[in-house]
């Protein structure tokens, strides 16, 4: 595969041909804030957390599905991405009900940590303060809404290294929402396997174990991208 | 027709409040109401939650007694899983709850109340306060600082941090004791009991200087209400309801606090939101009750623990049957921090607390359960029902200054009694409500006295609702 060169903040870099800009910055050294990203699963480009600055481009383009190309000149941190990461941060938090103090990723939460990293003391936008429940019919774990960002990690690990294809997107804008098969109790559905990897993904407080509590939910995300390598490189697969 | 006083506001309390005094034609007190007008909605928007939450949740409903929410929360999820917790695990929760009493009656003798019968009800408000009490007592001062910071500490040590600690859960708690900790603990105990030593000292003048508030400061029959042991020991985390009159009697015993809507009502005022609670068989307000540590003291047959008894039996004999006066908490405070300190030293040689057999673990195996623990105001319930998914349907809360709502009513009333004449509201009218209002250490007190004065508006209402008078400070 052809390589190509670009520069990522000043440094020349050398990356494969399809590789995306977040996987070249890592060559690089420069870390991108990202949010739906998840090691293992394919990239959506939902949260706009990895947006970058490409010169001759003047639209911002998200890291994690812009794949690279010749002679591209990026810039991944600015007066203006720090802007613009914060205001989506900000609008995160305004969109549903986020109290750390009392949630079960409190202190092992990704939002709540880029919030921190991004010196987000306040939110400028209104609270929406939505009215969203919970689903606590599954016998293991617990769907919070009101924790939820849309992020999609959870449906794409269901669907992607599962297979079981339980969790679903309905609904648009505001209103959209994570949902089980379609639109049933999660507790009642026959498609899932309760194997547990989209609590695993889970970058919040949205999924976890029943019965956990304040700060209790830690994760291990690195089991689902060690399943996938195990697969794709057959690691699994005995000689005979 | 009668006329009415308003102090409006009484803030700078937890929440905010103000105080009817209702005068008759003659000038004389005929009644006042202590109205909490601000609302806060815990019992509403916890409401779809998980069960499990509740112990993050509620201990935010109060800064200084966030431990005593802790521990009926997860109580009450304990009654929701229908199990028993790991001997170990009760035994620290009320390690717990032991440090909470310390820090908390600390607070309200030395920081709260004791500048007040300490310096005279009289001693304007820029000196009477704690920092006026480390001016003219230095010592007494610093040794009380000292030991709301070990209560605070044994809280820190087990869950992690002293305010709003996530620790106690359905089930049991997430950390045991360390050994460290443990000696962290006993090195403080000298001290500690020391200062309580020193404070027994500076109360029993203070009863001999301050006869007339013994008679006036809430002195009044009522029932009592607080949880005891089996055999009638004082309780503070366990064990079941008794009631007893003024006289001394047992109204009602051994009553399972899962059950305590049948002996406890609540009536709603329009004119508060705090709620009043009453002895369901004697009806509203005839069933007027006090809870806290007068009422605990008044329901125990002894403490369970030899210094703390001793100090009882001389309490007791300050009352003919119960101990009535409510300037008396005071007094049942520090003994029950003395019985609280000779209760933790006891824990200190129990390898148990050590243990990491912690948690019990279930589902939902029954739909309503409730936590009683004794806070250090009084007796708290935190009654939850749940769906069987575990979300909750209702709360309700109970808590100690809503029990002692009736009480505190009748307290204003008496004080007023003896200081408003005519159309007149003379000045030490509002100290002294202020501290008849602060014997009960209601969440009310807390920053009243840390710093500045409580601000007091008070309005004398003619018949046509004219106002004839009004004095406001703050």
């Amino acid at each position: 595969m052809a390589a190509k060169t670009l520069t990522i903040d000043g440094k020349p870099i050398s990356a494969e041909e399809g590789a995306t800009i977040l996987q070249a910055s890592e060559e690089a050294g420069a870390k991108i804030p990202t949010l739906c990203h998840l090691d293992g699963v394919y990239d959506v480009g939902a949260c706009r957390l990895c947006l970058v600055e490409v010169t001759g481009v003047p639209k911002l383009l998200p890291a994690c599905t812009t794949t690279v190309a010749e002679g591209m000149d990026v810039k991944t941190d600015s007066e203006r991405l720090r802007r613009y990461r914060r205001m989506i941060l900000e609008l995160l938090f305004a969109e549903r009900n986020h109290v750390c103090a009392v949630c079960v990723s409190n202190g092992h939460c990704e939002l709540q940590t880029l919030a921190y990293n991004h010196g987000m003391d306040h939110v400028r936008y209104d609270y929406l303060f939505p009215k969203w429940g919970v689903d606590n019919t599954h016998p293991l774990f617990g769907m919070d809404h009101n924790r939820c960002i849309l992020c999609t990690r959870c449906v794409r690990v269901c669907w992607h290294i599962e297979g079981a294809g339980t969790k679903n997107v309905s609904g648009r804008g505001a209103q959209a929402r994570i949902i089980t098969d379609l639109n049933i109790p999660w507790g009642e559905s026959d498609s899932c396997t309760r194997c547990g990897k989209c609590v695993q993904a889970c970058p919040t407080g949205a999924l976890s174990h029943k019965g956990s509590t304040v700060g209790e939910m830690e994760r291990d995300r690195g089991k689902l991208e060690f399943i996938v390598l195990a697969r794709e490189k057959k690691q699994w697969v005995t000689a005979d | 027709m009668s006329k009415r006083i308003v102090i409006d506001p009484v803030t700078r309390i937890e929440g905010h409040a103000k105080i009817s005094i209702f005068v008759d034609d003659a000038g004389n007190v005929a009644d006042a109401e202590f109205h909490v007008v601000e609302f806060r909605g815990f019992e509403k928007f916890c409401e779809g939650r998980p069960f499990g939450e509740m112990p993050g949740i509620t201990p935010r409903i109060c800064g200084i007694c966030p431990v005593s929410h802790l521990l009926a929360s997860a109580k009450a999820g304990d009654a929701i899983m229908a199990v028993d917790i790991p001997p170990a695990a009760d035994k620290l929760r009320r390690l717990m709850n032991l440090g909470q009493i310390v820090q908390s009656h600390a607070l309200s003798f030395f920081h709260l109340s004791a500048p007040d019968f300490l310096l005279g009800w009289d001693t304007p408000q820029p000196r009477r306060n704690v920092f006026g009490l480390i001016g003219s007592n230095k010592e007494l001062a610093r040794a009380g600082i000292r030991l709301r910071q070990f209560g605070q500490e044994i809280i820190e040590i087990l869950g992690g941090k002293k305010i709003h600690p996530a620790w106690a859960v359905p089930g049991g708690v997430r950390a045991p004791l360390t050994k460290d900790g443990r000696e962290r603990i006993r090195q403080w105990m000298p001290e500690a009991f020391a200062t309580t030593q020193a404070a027994f000292d500076v109360w029993n003048k203070t009863m001999e200087t301050h006869r007339r508030e013994l008679q006036i400061f809430g002195n009044f029959p009522s029932l009592f209400m607080g949880l005891v042991s089996e055999d009638g020991t004082w309780e503070h985390h366990g064990g079941r309801l008794r009631f007893t009159d003024s006289s001394g009697s047992i109204i009602a015993d051994q009553v399972d606090p899962q059950k305590y809507f049948e002996v406890i009502g609540e009536s709603v005022q329009s004119s508060s939101y705090l709620k009043s609670p009453y002895y369901l068989p004697l009806g509203f307000p005839d069933g007027i009750y006090r809870v806290g540590p007068l009422a605990r003291l008044n329901v125990a047959e002894q403490m369970g623990v030899p210094r703390a008894d001793a100090e009882l039996k001389k309490f007791t004999k300050l009352g003919r049957g119960a101990v009535t006066s409510s300037f008396l908490y005071h007094y049942a405070r520090l003994i029950e921090i003395l019985a609280a300190l000779e209760y933790i030293e006891l824990y200190l040689d129990d390898d148990e607390l050590l243990s990491d057999y912690l948690r019990a673990d279930a589902g939902i195996n029954s739909l309503r359960g409730v936590g009683a623990s004794e806070a250090p105001r009084g007796t708290l319930f935190h009654d939850y029902t749940v769906d069987r998914n575990g979300l909750l349907q209702k709360v309700n809360l109970i808590v100690a200054t809503g029990q002692n709502n009736l009480a505190m009513n009748r307290t204003v009333a008496q004080i007023a009694r003896h200081y408003v004449k005519g159309d007149e509201i003379p000045e030490p009218l509002l100290n002294r409500v202020e501290h008849g209002i602060r014997c009960y250490d209601p969440c009310l007190s807390c920053s009243t006295h840390a710093a500045g004065q409580m601000p007091m508006c008070v309005r004398l209402i003619a018949p046509d609702g004219t106002v004839i008078r009004e004095v406001t400070r703050g």
